[in-house]
């Protein structure tokens, strides 16, 4: 990991400001975020609540327009791309977990995981294996046809993992995969994301309020009154 | 993608079902409604249909066909005298007054027709022969005659009952296109028509008339007019000009057109609605695969592709329930119900239309969506 950190970033952030509404009841939610992130790293995201922080990841997904600053990602500069461009190269290299999980109700989870790649135009049959393959990553082998309503929260994040996972993206996002999931869930989310999603190509962000939950990271960063105050690494019972 | 776009769709039973009952709903109401309307109209010009013949000649003033302005007698002859006319025959048209033996009364129309040629007859017959009515007393009846002076037990072939104190015999029961006012129709020769009615200056209601084959109709029905001064009509010119007049002077233009107008709205608006509110409810999915990187321009075709789907299903099935309920009415007689060709193709791009549009008010939504949404 801290080889890592010699190389550029995979996620350079640089002086970003976003405010919200006009006039008397604009807020500035960013102001001046400083950020890198590295490949093979997870990097946690901590900060009050209505911080800004999923404002943020929307802003490193390229999904929220902001007012100032830069974003590089993969030596991309996102606030340069046209809008279908931006979503094209996020398609190609970003996942995403959410807390909803935002599955689609209506199909099976190995199509729910099929869906990112079906959006690269690869074909349906080889989309569902690849699929499948992801599925039993997460442990999901035999609930590939099951529709999202019919498997367990913990089981659902699993699936969602697997969607975002599956077209192999350099950058995971994820924001609070476990708020919507008990401790024990919680814990086990983490471990396949940090067993399956951790990767050393590959840069994952986590936002979350889970203080059980931080040991699994690589470096924490905190974000307070709309500016990074704090980056550290986390130190692991019996990591140096 | 097209995939997905369906299964999101159907996925959702309660969803689709409402939305495509909403549809359904819409699709029905406009058929039936129009169904309905073009019946009564094809009914008031029924008394120009049942006859069949390609050029009406009367007064120049007539507004509609039961409206009977006698002309001159001359007018035969003066018709036939015009070229390019193949055949011209009088008829008469009265309204007059049946006695029946068990002495109740019933206001017909009497049709008189020229005798040697019986032009005008009804083409198709129920009981009896037409022919016979070139014998003594002789007379035939349309169906709703039957219908609406006693029934079949009352009115039938070789039934004998008054008009105007003279005798007429029933020889013949012809089937016909029900009218508007649904007057029950006696036919006879003109020669005896004009004996059954009481004395007028003049007697002759219409001519009708033939166009030499090779000349067009409407330059004959112009010839006739410029040379002899009377009003001269195609037969569908003068069934639109029925049907204008029923139209302005009945108020069922007014009242049958504002039901199809408002049913059309309400029908299209509900159309439109659900689809919308069907969107906005999968904003969320739509977000999420906007996030995953599908482009706005796949998201539109998805939408466009629910909104035809279940747009020609609500199209099918309401047409479907549409049709039941006409084959039901019309089958009793009670409603007149005529589905055409043309209404069904304007429902159909009036549900296309706005399937198109609710979808792309969804589609401009969805291009605004910031995907961001997912998160929260
Ligand atoms: N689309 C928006 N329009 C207006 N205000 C917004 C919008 N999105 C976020 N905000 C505001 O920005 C602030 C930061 O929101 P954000 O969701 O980024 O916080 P957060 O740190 O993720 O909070 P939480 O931990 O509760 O998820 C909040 O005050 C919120 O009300
Ligand atoms: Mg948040």
């Amino acid at each position: 990991m801290m080889d890592s950190q010699t190389q550029p970033a995979a996620v350079r952030a640089r002086g970003i400001v976003k405010s919200f509404g006009t006039g008397d009841t604009q807020v500035t939610v960013l102001r001046g975020i400083d950020l890198d992130i590295y490949l093979g790293e997870m990097l946690l995201l901590v900060g009050e609540s209505g911080g800004g922080k999923t404002t943020l990841l929307s802003a490193i997904a390229g999904i929220l327009d902001i007012d100032e600053g830069d974003i590089n990602v993969l030596g991309v500069p996102l606030s340069g791309l046209p809008t279908g461009k931006r979503t094209t190269f996020r398609g190609q290299t970003m996942g995403f977990i959410y807390q909803q999980f935002n599955l689609l109700p209506a199909l099976t989870a190995a199509e729910n995981v099929a869906v990112p790649l079906l959006i690269q135009k690869i074909g349906r049959s080889d989309a569902l294996e690849r699929a499948q393959r992801m599925l039993d990553r997460v442990g999901l082998n035999d609930r590939a046809e099951f529709l999202p309503k019919n498997l367990s929260v913990g089981q659902q994040q699993r699936v969602a993992i697997a969607r975002a996972l599956v077209n192999e993206p350099r950058l995971l996002i994820c924001d609070e995969p476990t708020a919507a999931l008990d401790g024990p869930n919680g814990q086990k989310i983490m471990e396949i994301l940090r067993e399956v999603g951790r990767s050393p190509s590959r840069c994952v962000i986590v936002v979350t309020h889970d203080s059980r939950i931080f040991h699994f990271g690589d470096r924490m960063a905190h974000l307070t009154d709309g500016r990074i105050v704090s980056i550290e690494p986390i130190v692991r019972e019996g990591t140096a | 993608m097209n995939y997905i776009a369906l299964n999101m769709l159907f996925g959702d039973r309660a969803k689709y079902l409402m939305l495509l009952c909403g549809l359904t709903f819409a699709v029905m109401l406009i058929v039936q409604q129009g169904s309905i309307f073009w019946g009564l109209m094809i009914w008031s010009q029924s008394s120009i249909s049942n006859l069949n013949v390609p050029i009406w000649v009367t007064d120049p003033g007539i507004a509609q066909v039961d409206e009977v302005k006698p002309i001159a007698d001359t007018s035969v002859d003066r018709v036939r005298s015009v070229p390019g006319v193949e055949w011209a025959v009088p008829l008469y048209k009265g309204l007059l007054r049946a006695r029946l033996s068990n002495g109740e009364y019933h206001q017909i129309i009497l049709a008189g027709l020229e005798s040697s040629s019986l032009i005008g007859r009804p083409a198709e017959i129920l009981e009896g022969r037409f022919e016979d009515i070139l014998q003594p007393d002789a007379v035939a009846l349309d169906q709703w005659a039957v219908e609406r002076m006693g029934g079949p037990d009352v009115m039938k072939v070789g039934t004998i009952f008054e008009l105007n104190d003279r005798l007429a015999r029933v020889v013949a029961i012809a089937k016909t296109q029900k009218s508007f006012t649904n007057i029950p129709v006696v036919y006879t020769t003109y020669e005896r028509a004009i004996r059954y009615v009481p004395r007028e200056r003049r007697t002759l209601s219409y001519v009708l008339a033939k166009a030499k084959d090779g000349v067009p109709v409407e330059e004959v029905t112009r010839r006739i007019h410029e040379q002899t001064g009377l009003g001269a009509f195609t037969a569908e010119e003068f069934g639109w000009k029925t049907i204008g007049w029923v139209l302005k002077n009945t108020g069922i233009g007014i009242n049958f057109g504002t039901t199809i107008l408002l049913g059309f709205i309400v029908g299209m608006a509900i159309a439109g609605q659900t689809f919308y509110l069907f969107t906005v409810e999968n904003l969320r999915q739509f977000g999420a695969l906007k996030a995953m990187g599908t482009s706005t321009f796949t998201l539109a075709r998805m939408i466009l592709l629910q909104a035809f789907t279940v747009g020609l299903t609500g199209y099918g099935v309401g047409i479907g329930l549409a049709t039941v309920f006409g084959f039901l009415t019309a089958r009793s007689g009670g409603l007149p119900f005529i589905e055409t060709w043309q209404l069904l193709l304007l429902v159909l791009v009036g549900l296309l239309a706005i399937c198109t549009f609710s979808a792309l008010i969804s589609i401009v939504k969805l291009a605004r969506l910031e995907p961001a949404i997912v998160f929260r």
